[in-house]
């Protein structure tokens, strides 16, 4: 057992452990920030709070109160509210999640996620637990997404590049889209670059040249 | 001979003490040794615990009390790291708003960093404030177990003043703190460069004091390393020490600091304007009737031997630790913190490279009012001057005496 620190203890009043979770998320994004909270409410949390401005989380957490914060470890203000959480009375005393290091694997896959949380001492992990794992697999499918939709845009606007590369070709050469479309692939198999490369200097060549052979 | 390049996983907060790293990786240092850090900028000192405690990094720059705070339990995830080296002596300041420093003006202090008269210009301001009813001043810092604290404290405790009594502390990223003086949550702080510099030039503000005034040969940053890292491979390692190290050298190189100035101005680093970051690196900073005033000892990479882990400098912080209440003074917690420190790693890493490295593990603080040759077992090395500006010696043989002493003295 790594000892705890001993400002961080402290008694636990049993009562409170029944009453209704009051969660505080802590994310500068938005639509992650409502995610998470769509799926609080949907394990029938009722009282779940959002902040997405950074400006004012002290008096944020002080007015809510809460039992659980979930918050986004690139949320600067990290070092400022483990202060505040040692040194206030405004606030119940929350400690970072999994002190006592006995879930190592829940603990990583939380960092990797890039999300971490806060608890009151003293509420049973296993009602916390579930909070948090709801967190990192949201947290990941969020982070999926965001991929998935990068690569869909980058995907994008390769393709309406291409399209002016080709249709430059078929202006200048009299060629056909076909014919436009082989030269491209012939030319980047032969320099052994991307179709998208070859196309992006032929627009910008077509570009520094004069705007005549704009689609 | 590396066959293949190891890769290092190594977080920074954007300051230019995170210069060695960044320099190890990216003029050559790193590669020389088969080495590729990979950097990761993190918001947080908590992030920078975190992800060392579940191997996302294995190295970080880190404020030099952190793996002391982490091996004695304090903080909300404690995990065991060590301190093989050293990134470099101070270059913090304590910076108050412009309407702080016209009050302390008026009361003495003066524009040229003088840290005694500032400091008793403050205990006038404080005691003039609560007579005429005025909430406390706040100052902020960047973290509770940071040097930043500790010299704060220090400051003001030699004029009577006690940190979190008299002057109320708040906890702020270094990045914000210029905001904050803009909008009035705090009268001043202390935090590294550019930090500095930036709320002078951008919210007027004034630098009344810096760390190397207040200890002139102060541990800043440190490298910290999970301690199963380095059992894991000692040759790993050395390797990563010799690359930090010649970054060190690189870095306090003034020959260097337009390139380095440039390079930490970099979107992925500090992500701000080239000029600014000169300031700090050529030592000169602003005073605050707004003329360029050099501190010699301001911002020291390797010169000095400040790259060597001092056991005397890890137990002045732990002294420091106790001092405030942090952790009991027992024999163990002083030898925790003492261990924290590897001298001998350092000892180990660099002892094929020409390099002076002192012969003693531990010295004196305070002792050396002038830079003074020491002993070494390979090559020339000056040390110092190492003093504090109260005049105080701290022997960490006697450290039970250092700190009666300073409790009989009203600290």
């Amino acid at each position: 057992m790594i000892p705890l620190a001993p400002l961080l203890q402290c008694t636990q009043n049993a009562a409170m452990v029944e009453k209704p979770l009051r969660i505080l998320v802590i994310d500068a994004n938005r639509i992650r920030a409502s995610i998470i909270e769509d799926g609080l409410r949907e394990s029938g949390i009722a009282s779940v709070s959002v902040v997405d401005d950074t400006a004012d989380v002290m008096q944020r957490v002080v007015e809510i109160d809460p039992d659980v914060i979930v918050i986004d470890l690139e949320t600067p203000n990290r070092d400022q509210l483990e202060h505040m959480f040692q040194v206030s009375r405004a606030v119940k005393r929350p400690v970072a999640m999994f002190v006592d290091s006995s879930d190592q694997d829940a603990i990583e896959a939380a960092v990797e996620a890039g999300v971490s949380a806060y608890i009151v001492d003293g509420l049973k992990k296993e009602r916390v637990r579930a909070i948090l794992d709801m967190a990192v697999s949201r947290f990941n499918a969020f982070d999926r997404l965001q991929r998935e939709l990068d690569a869909a845009r980058s995907e994008l606007a390769d393709r309406k590049t291409i399209d002016r590369a080709k249709a430059i070709l078929m202006q200048s050469k009299g060629l056909s889209e076909p014919e436009a479309y082989g030269l491209l692939r012939k030319t980047a198999m032969n320099q052994n670059r991307k179709i998208v490369e070859i196309a992006e200097s032929l627009v910008v060549a077509a570009d520094l040249l004069g705007g005549e052979v704009k689609k | 001979m590396a066959t293949a390049i190891e890769q290092i996983r190594a977080g920074f907060i954007p300051l230019t003490d995170s210069a060695p790293l960044i320099v190890a990786q990216h003029r050559g240092f790193a590669a020389e040794e088969g080495l590729e850090l990979i950097l990761s900028r993190e918001t947080s000192w908590a992030n920078i615990r975190d992800r060392l405690a579940v191997s996302q990094l294995d190295i970080a720059h880190a404020l030099a009390p952190l793996p002391i705070a982490s091996n004695l339990g304090l903080g909300p995830f404690p995990t065991r790291l060590v301190a093989p080296m050293t990134l470099g002596f101070g270059g913090n300041t304590i910076t108050v708003s412009r309407s702080v420093w016209r009050a302390l003006e008026a009361r003495g202090a003066t524009p040229d960093f003088d840290p005694y008269r500032s400091a008793l210009a403050l205990s006038n301001l404080v005691r003039d404030r609560a007579a005429k009813g005025n909430g406390p001043l706040k100052f902020g810092i960047v973290h509770p177990h940071s040097a930043h604290r500790f010299e704060l404290a220090y400051w003001l405790a030699a004029v009577g003043l006690r940190l979190e009594r008299d002057v109320e502390m708040v906890v702020l990223p270094p990045p914000f703190m210029a905001d904050a003086i803009a909008t009035g949550q705090i009268d001043g702080f202390c935090a590294g460069e550019p930090w500095g510099s930036l709320a002078v030039r951008d919210e007027g503000a004034a630098i009344l004091t810096t760390k190397s005034h207040i200890w002139r040969a102060s541990p800043e940053k440190v490298l910290a390393v999970r301690e199963r890292w380095v059992t894991q491979d000692s040759d790993r390692l050395a390797r990563l020490i010799r690359a930090v190290w010649r970054a060190c050298v690189w870095c306090d190189d003034p020959a260097n600091h337009a390139e380095l100035a440039d390079l930490l101005a970099g979107e992925k680093f500090l992500d701000l304007s080239t000029d600014i970051l000169r300031l700090g690196l050529s030592r000169g900073l602003i005073t605050p009737a707004g003329a360029p005033r050099k501190v010699p000892t301001f911002l020291a990479f390797a010169r000095n031997a400040a790259t060597f882990p001092w056991s005397s400098h890890a137990l002045w912080l732990f002294a420091q630790m106790v001092r405030w209440g942090d952790v009991p003074f027992t024999d163990g917690n002083a030898q925790s913190a003492r261990a924290t420190y590897r001298p001998d790693l350092y000892r180990a890493a660099l002892s094929d490279v020409d390099v002076a490295i002192p012969s003693a593990n531990a010295k004196v603080e305070g002792a050396l009012s002038r830079e003074t040759p020491v002993g070494t077992a390979n090559g020339r090395l000056s040390l110092g001057p190492d003093g504090f500006f109260d005049g105080r010696v701290f022997d960490p043989d006697r450290l039970q005496d250092y700190l009666d002493e300073l409790r009989s003295s009203g600290g």
